[in-house]
């Protein structure tokens, strides 16, 4: 006990403990800060730069602080921009509406299983993303072991085919983004202390009464960083609409994709590489406000 | 105590004011360094410029003095390593996995070769070697095989590719198909020669595609609404629509592109195109997700071809070269700027215009070869007459003469106009 320390001893010890106290701050941000500094920061301010340069491949491209590129990347691509939030959208919308029930069942019901379920949940994604897309591309082929199947048996029209279309877009954003969700959603609700539930019962609260006001306000973290983790990776993903897309389903990150490595348009990828991040950034910030959090650290 | 001086009664805003911190010297200063900051992150910012190689590297004109050669090529002394850059199902297989050709070049010069497929797409392999490149690196290649029409051209342009000496080069003088031999992308053949080229024509399911199309108007059919396949690419799609017009694809102008790009997005937005395809084309083609698509003559002969014989086995694939001639596009054999073994890349070079070895290797690969001279090979001593009178492994003169070309672009600015009528066709 500290009282019984000698005078002396009890100085030393405060002052050392003082500036320990002062330093471990620093030195506990020291890895992460000097890892975002690094692998963060640095190539966003090379971008932030580049969005703002002119020129070409073989001269070279020079700061010009030419924010007109700004202007001219969402003239051009403002219907793949304004898609890609469209899409994904819709995409964090279907994998909540599939993840909660799954979540709840897990971790209400799963018991002693729990974890296995949690292993079957994320058995699929130990495959390549790519590979599992073209996958769907191969199943639902339009005379597919699916579809021609089910056209052989006149139980669809000949014509009728999934891919190529913006459903199959999103189908496949939000199957692929969908561990995302389900496992934050997974963490809050199983974090939920099962007495305020049976306290919410011994006050006559009946099943529906329960969830809406017991169960899902304590669960909203875990869907706030489940629509995060889902949304923001999905507006930016390409590779579903160019795997399971047809015509009109181009999205932003396609758009990017082309204007780097096909046309070497490095300003304009720049530019809408930050268009997207901004277009998130206040998404997420007027999402929060909804949700009515007073800042994003309350959720995260 | 008087009532103003009551704790309970001060104004919070005043009390805010009296407890709170105000603007200091010490804020003033630090408001400065991050004033200091900003004018340091304004030059960080313009530091970041990415450099071009113009500057540097003079952009290639006429033809490289004897010197450079010498200094590329030394005593022609291969170093006895190849590294080699090529597509998937690019070269002869046998039944070990091995290619006979590499085998027979290792045997005949002593030099080691390294094959990888690595390449899927021009445009992704060459933005990971562009930054190696022009950083001054070496890509860790000596031999890759690009396409023109861009590729190539952008290649030359940058100065990314090692000048070819032709003394080391007699059996390409000698074999070599005239529709090779100085190409308009890089005339004299300084920087690349064919490895093969292919055809841009129709492949159709004959069960679904009862008439057999005779040319690129047959994409624009709505009969077969939905089920078209397009490239989405900017050589193959706007080549086939301006062909389609009767425009010379060398000779358009950008009035005759937006004629072009307007019947495109007509087919596009009447539904008649099901998607626009990188090589992924064949697989809907066989899966039935198209039934009539623009398509690369290699892939349909594949195909289409028995499985005893090597093919896929879609014996309802056919192919169809339009009656205003195919699209001839050529991958070329190229040296990267600081590859390590130029000599080595170089004499396989020449190694693969060698008749026998082309026979050797139209009769897998199955897309048009650079050497006529190897049909007789194929067609005598290897005894496959199926390859060897296949219009599209040995297109007749007539069948060359009237094909079209990639569009050769003259500067970056027709370039750019070009990709911005014809990109938002595919990107919708």
């Amino acid at each position: 006990m500290e009282q019984h320390l000698p005078a002396d001893l009890h100085v030393v010890k405060g002052r050392k403990s003082r500036l320990g106290r002062r330093l471990a701050p620093y030195l506990l941000i020291l890895p992460g800060g000097a890892w975002l500094l690094l692998f963060f920061l640095v190539p966003i301010i090379f971008l932030a730069s580049v969005s703002l340069q002119t020129g070409n491949i073989f001269d070279g491209f020079r700061l010009t602080w030419h924010f007109h590129n700004y202007i001219d990347a969402v003239q051009r691509y403002r219907v793949q921009l304004v898609r890609s939030l469209e899409y994904a959208l819709i995409a964090t919308g279907v994998t909540l509406l599939v993840s909660y029930p799954l979540a709840y069942w897990i971790a209400f019901q799963g018991g002693r299983h729990k974890t296995t379920f949690l292993f079957a949940l994320l058995l699929p994604f130990f495959v390549s993303f790519v590979i599992r897309t073209l996958a769907w591309q191969f199943i639902l082929a339009d005379d597919g072991i699916v579809l021609g199947a089910l056209k052989r048996w006149h139980v669809m029209p000949q014509g009728f085919h999934v891919l190529a279309t913006s459903t199959a877009v999103i189908a496949g954003i939000a199957y692929n983004f969908l561990p995302f969700m389900a496992l934050p959603l997974y963490v809050s609700l199983d974090r939920i202390d099962r007495s305020v539930v049976e306290a919410a019962r011994d006050l006559y609260s009946n099943k529906v009464q329960v969830f809406l006001r017991v169960i899902f306000p304590l669960s909203i973290p875990g869907v706030f960083a489940g629509v995060l983790l889902t949304f923001v990776p999905a507006a930016g993903d390409y590779v579903n609409a160019s795997i399971l897309g047809g015509t009109k389903t181009t999205m932003i990150g396609n758009i990017i994709q082309l204007e780097y490595l096909t046309n070497f348009h490095y300003p304009i990828a720049a530019a809408l590489s930050f268009i997207l991040m901004a277009g998130l950034l206040v998404g997420i910030f007027a999402y929060a406000r909804v949700l009515g959090a007073r800042s994003i650290e309350e959720y995260v | 105590m008087s009532e103003a001086l009551d704790p309970r009664r001060i104004d919070p805003a005043l009390l805010r004011g009296l407890t709170q911190r105000r603007f200091s010297r010490r804020d003033l200063l630090k408001g400065m360094g991050v004033g200091a900051g900003a004018v340091g992150l304004a030059s960080f910012l313009a530091a970041c410029g990415v450099s071009g190689t113009s500057s540097n590297n003079k952009t290639p004109s006429g033809s490289p003095s004897a010197d450079v050669l010498k200094k590329i090529y030394g005593d022609g002394t291969p170093a006895g390593q190849l590294n080699f850059a090529n597509w998937e199902d690019y070269i002869d297989v046998d039944s070990k996995g091995k290619s006979p050709t590499l085998q027979q070049f290792t045997k005949d010069t002593g030099i080691k070769v390294s094959y990888k497929t690595v390449i899927n797409d021009n445009d992704p392999f060459l933005a990971k070697i562009i930054p190696v490149l022009q950083s001054g690196g070496d890509t860790g290649y000596d031999l890759m095989v690009i396409t023109n029409g861009g590729p190539v051209e952008r290649m030359i342009r940058l100065g990314f590719l090692t000048p070819l000496d032709p003394q080391y080069l007699p059996n390409f003088t000698a074999n070599a198909s005239d529709s090779v031999k100085n190409p308009s992308y890089d005339p004299g053949n300084k920087y690349s020669v064919a490895w093969q080229s292919g055809f841009t024509i129709i492949g159709y399911n004959s069960k679904a595609v009862k008439t057999p199309p005779t040319g690129f108007g047959d994409l624009l059919d709505p009969k077969y609404k939905g089920k078209v396949g397009m490239f989405g690419n900017n050589q193959d799609l706007p080549c086939a629509a301006l062909v389609y017009l009767g425009y010379d694809v060398q000779k358009s102008t950008p009035d005759q592109w937006q004629k072009a790009a307007d019947l495109l997005a007509k087919q596009r937005d009447a539904g008649i195109v099901r998607s626009y395809y990188d090589q992924s084309y064949i697989n809907a083609l066989e899966n039935g997700d198209t039934i009539i698509t623009q398509a690369w003559s290699g892939d349909l002969f594949i195909a289409s071809a028995p499985k005893s014989f090597g093919g896929d086995g879609y014996r309802d694939i056919r192919s169809s070269i339009p009656t205003e001639g195919g699209i001839l596009w050529t991958d070329n054999q190229c040296i990267p700027l600081n590859a390590k073994h130029p000599v080595d890349a170089i004499k396989f070079m020449n190694f693969v215009y060698d008749p026998k070895i082309a026979a050797q290797l139209a009769d897998f690969i199955w897309y048009v070869s650079p050497v006529p001279s190897a049909k007789d090979v194929v067609l005598n001593d290897i005894k496959d007459p199926t390859v060897a009178d296949s219009p599209l492994v040995f297109p007749s003169a007539n069948d060359l003469a009237k094909s079209h070309k990639y569009k050769v672009f003259k500067d970056t600015a027709e370039e750019d106009q070009w990709n911005s009528i014809f990109q938002p066709i595919y990107t919708s």
